[in-house]
Parts: C-alpha cells; structure tokens; sequence
C-alpha cells in the first residue's frame, strides 16, 4: 500500500486523459490496419469497408486529445519541458551509451523526450500521408502512391516503437502507476529523475 | 518551485525531431513511387521471399467485404449463366473445364497501387460461354455474382467479348484457393483488378449496365489500368 505523504503528483488529470484516449485510438489504428495489410489477419475478418471506416475515423480522430489538451497550464507545461533538451539530457544520453548506472533527469529524461518528439512528429505524418490515401481528389495519383509508401513503412515503425514503449512501461511499475493515478513514490521520483522537483498532490 | 525555468531554456531538439520528420515525410511521398518501383524491382529477384513481409510489399492482398465468405468445391460449386440469353444454364467445375481454355500471362494492377508482375492465368473465354448461351437481341451488358453474397460486378458487352476476360479456373498455373477468389473467379486483364470478380456464381446478362459494388462505392466503371480512377499506371493488356 503506498502512502499518500510518500507521493508526489506526476501527471494531472487532463494529462492522464490525454495519454488514455491518444493511446486507445493508436492502438485502434494499429489493430485495423493490422486487419486490412497482413493476409492471414485479413482472410479471419474479412469486413473491409467497415475496417476501413473504423480506421480512416480513428486516425483523423488521432491529434485531436492532444489539441484538447493544450487548453490545460500542466500539460503546456510539459509540452515545454519534453521539447527541450538541456545539459543534464546530453549527460543522460552519453550515461547510456557508456552504459552507466546513474543517469540523471529532469521531470522526463531525454529518452522519455526523443519518444514524444518522435510521436508528435509521427502522428502529423502519418495523419497527413493518410489523408493524402483518403481524400483521393485532393492530390495527383502519384503523390497517393508516395502518401502509401510512407504511410505503410511508418505504420511498421510506429508499431516497433510502441511495442518498445509498452515494453518499457511493463518493466516499470510504478512509472505505469504513475500514468494510471498521477501519483508516483517521492523515492522513485528521486532515483529516476534526480533533476526533478515535483509538485505535492493537492 | 519547479524548475520549468531551467527546462525551457535548452536546445529546442523537439521542433528540430518534429519538422525533420516532416522533411521526411514530404520526401517520402515525393520519392516514393520510384523507391516503390525499386522495392518491387528488390521483391522480384528476391530468392527467398523475405522481402514479402516488408511493408507495401509487392504482392496480391486479401480483401473481402463481408465476414466470411462460404468455401465452394468440386462437388457443390456451380456457375449460373441467365438473363437476357436464349439458354440459360448451370455449369459445374468439371463442366467448365471441358470447354476451351486460354492462358494469359500479364501484369495484375490494383487500384490501390500494388503491381503483380506476369501472372499466368488460364479458364473459359467469356466470348465462348456468352456465345454458348446465346445472346438475345436488345442485351447491352453483363452483370457478375459472387457467392459471398454480397459482391457485384458489370462489364458492357462489348467488353465482356474480348478476347482478354476469362471465367478463370487456375492462377499462376495451379487452381485458384478460396483465398484468391477460388474454385472461380472473373479475370477481365485489361481493367483494374476490382473488376476480376473472386468467387464468381453467376453471369446475367442484361439491357444496361448496373454499377457493381466498388463503382456504387465511387471507382470506375470503365476501369481501364492507365485511364480511369485518376491513375496513370501503365496498361496491362
């Protein structure tokens, strides 16, 4: 049971919400697009159109929480910190390269960073790749040919990192505590991110 | 008190990884359908077959639009020839495949973009089961069923007498699998590959063109490969 004095906020309630829904539709897209490109998956459930439908809707649907989410202070917030990289992340990144064991951080550590940067940066391409593949008037059949090439290899590489992300969240508990509740141990927040200093819960 | 202050004054790394992303992106779709030529070209000497499972891999893909679709066999597949016809009838495998046959072997083109190089397939012209059935006077079309249940598809008449539209019995010179379209499907080698019916059950001939399944969903009719669908690929037939 862990101790209310003992925990530090983490991640306010928009934020958590943010995360949730990104991740359900992300994992939604994954899951249809899985349903439509590999054969053996394709053949089991059949229903293209509709595949179709859920997938065109849920990856429109894919930026939108975060959008939402730039009306709330915590998450601007952390916006700002995730898109920075400071001399404690250079030392972080050299730390693991050299396979150190202490590897300091702020609030997120510059791993933690280079995944959000790549997410956000992810999303806009593949949102504007499969708008390209849907709206077929919008553009010459050949950029839709190039929008596809992009859209399947960054399909593959955005499961990859995922699949990498929720590794990582799996070998963690409490940093996966922390998305679920917001709070975190103020000794693990110590260990894992010496450079942050975190809010009380309120 | 936090130290925001500190963190929002470091490199901005992010803006840098999110528009080089961008950059990327924006290359990718200008450079992609030559880098996805040379992916196919790659695919083609690919000895082993690896290259299969990269992403937009050359290849046919499965797509179906129901559930499931009913496995039919030598025992109770049928082709039902009817409409506007002087003898309309049912034809089995074993029917069909004691008519003519012709082989043809080209290039299969979908209009999502993928291209199957030099595909042999081989069945029953349709000229010979049209002119078999005998066209009645007033007819201007053909309109294709397919035992899924819900699959359509039409060609005009004139179309539908090429000599490059086959009720296909074999694919790549082996019976055609369930998967595929089997035990027969339609293959009309000069139009994108929606108009290659999978599963094919019926023939009705007909005094104008009905719109099949894709059409009524805004592709083409006249599917020509090249020439319809805003597509400039290069013909097949």
């Amino acid at each position: 049971m862990r101790r209310r004095a003992d925990l530090v906020l983490r991640f306010s309630r928009a934020e958590r919400w943010v995360h949730r829904t990104t991740a359900a539709l992300m994992g939604v897209c994954l899951a249809t697009a899985a349903c439509l490109y590999v054969a053996p998956l394709a053949e089991l459930v059949g229903n293209r159109p509709l595949v179709v439908t859920v997938h065109v809707w849920c990856g429109l649907a894919l930026p939108v929480p975060l959008l939402l989410g730039l009306a709330f202070r915590d998450l601007r917030a952390d916006f700002v910190r995730l898109s920075r990289f400071t001399a404690v992340d250079r030392q972080w990144l050299r730390a693991v390269r050299g396979r150190a064991a202490h590897r300091p951080a702020g609030k997120f550590n510059a791993g933690q960073k280079l995944y959000a940067q790549w997410t956000l940066g992810a999303i806009l391409v593949i949102v504007g790749t499969g708008l390209l593949m849907w709206l077929t008037h919008l553009a010459p059949a050949s950029w839709r040919t190039g929008a596809t090439f992009v859209h399947d290899w960054l399909a593959a590489a955005i499961a990859v990192v995922v699949a990498g992300h929720v590794r990582m969240a799996w070998r963690d508990r409490e940093a996966r505590l922390g998305m679920r509740t917001g709070l975190v141990e103020r000794r693990w927040a110590e260990r894992e991110h010496p450079h942050w200093r975190a809010a009380e819960p309120e | 008190m936090d130290r925001t202050d500190d963190e929002s004054r470091g490199t901005p790394v992010g803006r840098r990884v999110v528009l080089g992303l961008l950059g990327l992106g924006a290359a990718g779709v200008a450079a992609g359908p030559y880098l996805q030529r040379a992916e196919s070209a790659l695919a083609e000497r690919d000895p082993i077959g690896l290259s299969g499972l990269l992403p937009g891999n050359n290849g046919f893909r499965y797509y179906s639009v129901v559930t499931s679709v009913p496995e039919r066999t030598e025992a109770d597949y049928t082709l039902t020839v009817d409409g506007l016809v002087e003898r309309p009838g049912t034809h089995r495998l074993a029917d069909l495949r004691a008519m003519p046959q012709r082989r043809l072997v080209k290039d299969v083109q979908c209009v999502t973009g993928w291209r199957v190089p030099d595909t042999p397939f081989e069945g029953v012209p349709l000229a010979h089961l049209l002119d078999a059935a005998g066209v009645r006077p007033g007819a201007k079309a053909v309109r294709f069923s397919c035992f899924d249940g819900a699959y359509t598809e039409s060609l005009t008449l004139e179309q539908a007498r090429r000599d490059d539209v086959l009720v296909a019995l074999r694919m790549r010179d082996d019976a055609i699998s369930h998967s595929h379209g089997g035990p027969v499907r339609l293959y009309v080698a000069p139009m994108y590959f929606y108009k290659s019916a999978k599963w094919l059950s019926g023939i009705t001939v007909t005094g104008a063109v009905e719109p099949g399944y894709w059409e009524r969903n805004g592709y083409d009719v006249d599917a020509w490969v090249g020439r319809s669908n805003g597509r400039d690929d290069a013909p097949t037939s």
